[in-house]
């Protein structure tokens, strides 16, 4: 990988739940089959994970439950505090600050401006007490928008472009439907237009044929605003739908890397063989 | 209880000991130099029930001197049963004197209300505030408003006028509207009317709040800059009470109350008793001047 054009840098990213010895990180991980630690019992969520991510990428994480998948994301969407390890976002302080060591506020002013999050779980994104104009206008009033008919006109357009009904923008997500919730979800998460979108199983609970049209909407919002994004899915289907690259996790490491073509047809790692095979 | 050789009382000067009204004016201190901050107190024991006025009276007894003139009133009125019963009490334990005239007090206590007349430099007015968190209405837990305080956030509290304003077609909401103090703290300014909260920006007087059960203090110094949030096209408005005036003095500027006659009819009357007293038997006392009640003198005098 070139350093000339890129946007996210993560090195040694590690997250441990619990008390860890010593030989934590040297008895866990694919080798062992397991993410535990046998001697204090501290599980690794995910551990020495290093990668670059280019701007306007799309960078795929697949791996079955519990290989870490969320923990990396969230840990870089500051929802979890990262013990180790650094990442640097292109065109912030310099390009070498460690985004995960800055204050609170540094890490709001990031959340809003630099990247979005859309989680699995609709409620994890949306405050369901508010209308679903109200979840978007929240991102909009933190970057300084203080004008109600430019704040409602901003999310007009984009709930329109994530195809959700306009006219519906002042009612709570509650009543609507999963693939709508996830479509509100995008439009906050790409309200200030952030360089960086994370995605976290988005059409996971969703119904194949609305899966099929999110995940649509989902390429077309890529390639219309030429955003990076990082896709986390256990299903390799929608990894081979969105991604240009793919890093391949298991126990909390990272097992393979590669272009995404290249991972499908010829995968090196016995784990991504398994999971290829397992999709034909 | 020791007996208090110098005065001959069963108790303390201003009820309270000294040390604690000594940790109290601490307190007060500490909100002064933190406008629009909330500072946790002790809060100590009184012979009312705590959310009964008690941080209004920690505050006014820890202040109170013999040379001081206390005046007290309930939603505008010095005569209520709340409003006596209070008094009394001040007034048993310090002998200081009382009054209901504004411009004689030098401390006032109040609940809902701001008095209608002009408060000097040597003034301070004392709020009994139930609930001092702005942000209890968007976030329930007190370590996460605390966090949100530290670091201004305050997002989800324009999203509630947000909100308000897409429910209702307006962002007015009942009393206690909220307003940034000094550019920098979201403060709640306890269940006063619309029409008081521009009289709380570069005031001459001091403004102190007190809420007993929650046990918090803050302040507005005088001089120090209130603002009501209000969004750039969707803005603070004060109530408007038009074409309205009070039944008695024929008062047109001045927050009315509604009064339902055994006739089934509404007349409205001045809500301050004071003020309305002034009119009645004196002059019209000199009012607070603010421009959303320029803007609402104009209106009406405009229009006769
Ligand atoms: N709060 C926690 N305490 C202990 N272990 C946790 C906690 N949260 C997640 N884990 C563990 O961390 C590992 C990685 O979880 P996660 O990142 O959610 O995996 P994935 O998203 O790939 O399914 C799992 O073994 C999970 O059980
Ligand atoms: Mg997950």
């Amino acid at each position: 990988m070139d350093n000339k054009e890129w946007l996210l840098k993560v090195e040694n990213l590690t997250k441990i739940y619990g008390e860890h010895s010593v030989n934590t990180l040297d008895k866990t991980g694919p080798l062992f089959n397991s993410n535990q630690c046998p001697e204090t019992g501290a599980i690794v969520a995910c551990a020495n994970i290093d990668f670059t991510l280019h701007p306007g990428e799309v960078l795929g994480i697949v791996g079955e439950s519990g290989s870490g998948k969320s923990s990396l994301v969230n840990l870089l969407f500051f929802d979890l505090m990262a013990p180790a390890g650094s990442a640097c976002l292109k065109g912030y302080k310099n390009d070498n600050t460690n985004i995960l060591e800055v204050s609170n506020q540094q890490k709001r002013f990031l959340r809003n401006h630099k990247m979005g999050m859309v989680y699995q779980n609709p409620r994890d994104g949306l405050n369901f007490r508010f209308s679903s104009g109200g979840n978007i206008a929240e991102k909009l009033l933190m970057a300084g928008n203080f004008h109600v008919g430019s704040i409602r006109e901003r999310a007009s357009y984009l709930l329109e472009s994530t195809e959700v009904p306009v006219p519906r923008m002042d009612e709570t997500p509650e009543s609507f439907s999963g693939g709508m919730q996830q479509r509100v979800q995008i439009s906050k998460a790409i309200a200030n237009n952030p360089p960086l979108l994370f995605l976290d199983e988005v059409t996971t609970g969703l119904d194949v044929s609305v899966q099929a049209k999110v995940l649509d909407m989902i390429r077309r919002l890529q390639q219309d605003l030429n955003i990076a994004m990082i896709v986390v899915s256990h299903d390799l289907s929608v990894i081979r739908m969105l991604t240009d690259r793919t890093i391949v996790m298991k126990n909390g490491r990272i097992v393979e890397k590669g272009l995404t073509d290249q991972i499908l047809q010829d995968p090196q790692h016995g784990y991504t063989q398994l999971l290829v095979s397992s999709l034909l | 209880m020791v007996e208090e050789k110098k005065f001959h009382r069963q108790f303390n000067y201003a009820f309270i000991d000294e040390r604690t009204k000594k940790e109290i004016r601490r307190k007060l201190l500490k909100a002064v130099c933190i406008p629009g901050y909330q500072v946790p107190y002790s809060s100590p024991e009184m012979p009312i029930a705590r959310g009964w006025g008690t941080g209004g009276l920690h505050i006014t007894l820890s202040l109170i001197g013999k040379e001081d003139t206390f005046k007290i009133i309930d939603q505008g009125s010095d005569a209520s049963v709340n409003a006596c019963n209070l008094r009394d009490f001040v007034k048993n334990t310090t002998d200081c004197d009382t009054t209901f005239e504004t411009s004689k007090a030098t401390l006032i206590q109040t609940r809902h209300r701001i008095t209608e007349e002009e408060l000097k430099a040597h003034q301070i007015m004392i709020f009994q505030v139930p609930q001092p968190e702005p942000l209890r209405g968007v976030e329930r837990y007190e370590k996460k408003t605390r966090e949100m305080h530290a670091e201004a956030d305050y997002a989800k509290m324009w999203v509630s006028l947000y909100e308000s304003f897409v429910r209702f077609g307006d962002i007015m909401r009942g009393a206690g509207y909220p307003v940034k103090v000094n550019g920098r703290y979201v403060m709640s300014p306890s269940p006063i009317p619309r029409w008081d909260i521009p009289n709380l920006s570069d005031a001459e007087c001091l403004y102190l709040f007190g809420a007993g059960r929650e046990k918090r203090l803050y302040a507005v110094p005088p001089h120090t800059t209130v603002e009501p949030l209000e969004f750039e096209d969707v803005k603070f408005k004060i109530e408007q009470f038009e074409g309205l005036k009070c039944e008695i003095t024929g008062e047109q500027i001045a927050f009315l109350d509604e009064l339902y006659g055994s006739d089934g009819k509404t007349t409205h009357v001045v809500n301050d008793s004071d003020f309305m007293n002034q009119i009645k038997e004196k002059e019209r006392p000199i009012q607070w001047v603010n421009r959303y009640l320029t803007e609402k003198i104009e209106k009406t005098f405009n229009k006769n």
